[in-house]
């Protein structure tokens, strides 16, 4: 298999540096990773970059992405990455986010859903469901790490990252990773109690994609949160947590690429 | 040198330790007996009255959801002591303002004990340990800049005598800030501050005259903080003046072995248990930390000090106990080491330690240690050339 041509790059928009990457021509995709920030690895990303132009770009605090201080909820990230692609002179992409980038993705199609011409979601977050005891969104930050796990993966063993390889400049790309999870997502937590009345702004034609264990954020979740999108379609993918792009890669990209298509 | 009465007021009656996963934060309430706690209460307010007889002074904390403190709410027992002692100082270290939601409240609450007790409170601020996070449920990436926004909005409430101001700051938006009372001394009580590794923000409280405390840390880790403190030090005529202080464990008793059992007891504190993900919230400490604890290389203070022999910790200075002598000899050791220091915080009761051992204890100290070390010199700046 060939691999479309590659180029990472930092973009700066109105003053703020943006870890970028970018694949393939064709029709373009606006892609953006989870906090996990693995998304980039993802065959179904090459596979997507034979026909598609797919731009992979990091919200601020994550990647190599600057983080100015004054940013304090995705409803900020949403607004730089639409001046990004805007900047990119992308047009009219697919919009497909993933868990955290789901919620940033979110966010930017109540803003400006005419930007795009269809949204995916991925295990998003974002949205508060049920009453102030309902856990809608599973605390990540309180829990043991075990049980953590357990809500994130089909297979909790996949939670146990070899980091042994890694040079001191790419641990520090996870550890921010962490931190500006936390910055963005830690009150009120991993929702904008504002975005649930904003979503049937959202014009176009969405699709939302979860594991069919995922345990962070239930397909009952997703169902509700697709209920709050018009005209939107949600489907599951088999022995998978909260990560299916990266627990169940090639279940995951026929999804994926059956709704693009 | 100033001696301070300390305990964290502790809830030890627990289940064997080994049969929990954690004392803090997620620790059952059905494990409190409120009668036990009723007489711990009592007790241990007993006890820094008793301090305030034996001519030391009072230092009190809070912690927040732990069996480790059931002191939650220390103005109140400051309140208490404002009233009910007369000649000691009492110092909360500290009022968590990074956690708390409104710094004004806390400069009123300071300003109200103070005038009770006539002018005897000594104010802390601290950022809050890494497990205060998740019963204040502050954003774990910001807590040092909200204790700094806290403590200036907190001395301008304290010294703006003329009427009202506005504050719109970062974390606190107030109006008509008008302080009723202000505080009985002027301008305002000396502010203490904790730290173990950011050296510049020892630096940034010693250059504000704020007196700095440190808890349980080996030796040459308590000199390179205070000579960092010393080596930006400026004394701002504040009462108590800045100036440096040190937490160890400490029993005095009237034999050796006395001493040890009452150490050993001392040493509960430290093996205090938490879950992990308690120790290091995201964001709580900085990427260059977390980067060495993905690698496997950062622990945290407590985990490093849990490990160790009761003699090692003794060598470190963590411990000091014996006889009244020996005590002394180990205090002015210590002193010696780390460059002299202003303020000796003392445990001297944690977990088990019951009441009758502390109070020998104590009683040994004030009448026969304290009187070998109370006139060891001030902290002064740091000579040019030592700072090189």
């Amino acid at each position: 298999m060939s691999v479309a041509e590659r180029t990472a790059s930092i973009v700066n928009v109105h003053g703020i540096d943006i870890d970028v990457e970018i694949r393939g021509s064709g029709a373009p995709i606006l892609l953006i990773p989870s906090e996990e920030g693995l998304e980039a690895q993802l065959p179904v990303i090459d596979e997507l970059a034979k026909t598609h132009n797919v731009v992979i770009a990091f919200p601020p605090g994550f990647g190599r992405s600057e983080r100015p201080d004054w940013m304090s909820n995705p409803d900020d990230l949403a607004y730089v990455m639409l001046d990004l692609a805007s900047q990119l002179g992308l047009e009219k992409p697919a919009l497909v986010g993933f868990s955290f980038g789901g919620w940033v993705a979110a966010e930017m199609a109540v803003k400006n859903a005419g930007a795009f011409s269809k949204l995916v979601l991925v295990g998003a977050v974002g949205v508060k469901i049920g009453g102030p005891y309902d856990v809608d969104i599973q605390d990540l930050w309180v829990q043991h790490p075990a049980k953590v796990a357990a809500f994130k993966w089909a297979d909790p063993e996949k939670a146990n990252r070899d980091y042994s390889g890694c040079s001191d400049e790419e641990l520090s790309i996870v550890a921010r990773n962490v931190e500006s999870f936390a910055r963005f997502g830690w009150e009120p937590y991993m929702h904008n109690p504002k975005l649930k009345h904003r979503l049937h702004r959202v014009s176009i034609p969405t699709h939302l994609i979860w594991g069919d264990k995922d345990g962070v954020v239930t397909k009952d979740y997703g169902r509700a949160f697709a209920g709050l999108i018009p005209g939107a379609s949600f489907e599951t993918v088999a022995n998978a947590g909260h990560y299916p792009q990266l627990e169940q890669p090639e279940a995951f990209a026929k999804a994926l690429t059956k709704f693009l298509r | 040198m100033q001696a301070w009465h300390f305990t964290e007021m502790p809830y030890p009656d627990l289940p064997p330790l080994d049969t929990l996963s954690t004392m803090r934060v997620s620790i059952p309430s059905k494990l409190y007996d409120p009668k036990i706690g009723a007489e711990l209460y009592n007790r241990y307010l007993d006890e820094h009255m008793l301090a305030d007889e034996l001519g030391l002074n009072m230092l009190l904390n809070e912690h927040h959801q732990t069996a480790t403190c059931i002191n939650t709410c220390a103005p109140l027992s400051a309140a208490i002591l404002a009233r009910q002692t007369s000649k000691g100082r009492i110092c909360i270290l500290g009022n968590p303002v990074a956690n708390r939601a409104d710094p004004i409240r806390i400069a009123e609450e300071m300003a109200m004990i103070d005038c009770i007790s006539r002018g005897r409170l000594d104010v802390g601020f601290v950022r809050g340990v890494p497990y205060e996070i998740f019963a204040a449920n502050t954003n774990p990436t910001q807590t040092v800049e909200r204790l700094w926004e806290g403590i200036d909005l907190v001395s301008k409430a304290w010294t703006t005598t003329d009427g009202p101001f506005n504050f719109e700051g970062k974390f606190t938006h107030k109006r008509a800030i008008n302080l009723w009372p202000r505080p009985y001394q002027t301008p305002h009580p000396a502010i203490w501050i904790t730290g173990s590794s950011d050296i510049e923000n020892i630096k940034r409280a010693a250059s504000r005259g704020f007196v700095f405390a440190t808890f349980l840390q080996p030796h040459e880790k308590v000199k390179w903080m205070f000579d960092g403190y010393r080596s930006a030090y400026r004394d701002t005529g504040l009462p108590g003046g800045g100036g440096t202080a040190y937490m160890p464990l400490v029993y005095t008793a009237d034999s050796d072995e006395e001493a040890e059992k009452g150490a050993r007891e001392l040493t509960w504190y430290l093996d205090a248990k938490s879950e992990p993900q308690y120790r290091n919230p995201p964001g709580y400490v900085p990427v260059e930390y977390n980067v060495q604890a993905l690698k496997g290389t950062f622990t945290g203070r407590t985990d490093a000090m849990r490990k160790q022999s009761i003699e090692y910790l003794r060598d470190q200075g963590v411990i000091i106990y014996g006889k009244p002598d020996d005590v002394a000899k180990q205090i002015k050791r210590l002193y010696g080491l780390v460059g002299g220091f202003d303020h000796l915080l003392m445990m001297g009761q944690a977990g088990h330690l019951n009441h009758e051992m502390t109070k020998r204890s104590m009683t040994l100290f004030a009448k026969e240690v304290y009187p070998q070390v109370k006139d060891l010199a001030r902290t002064r700046p740091l000579e040019a050339q030592a700072a090189e």
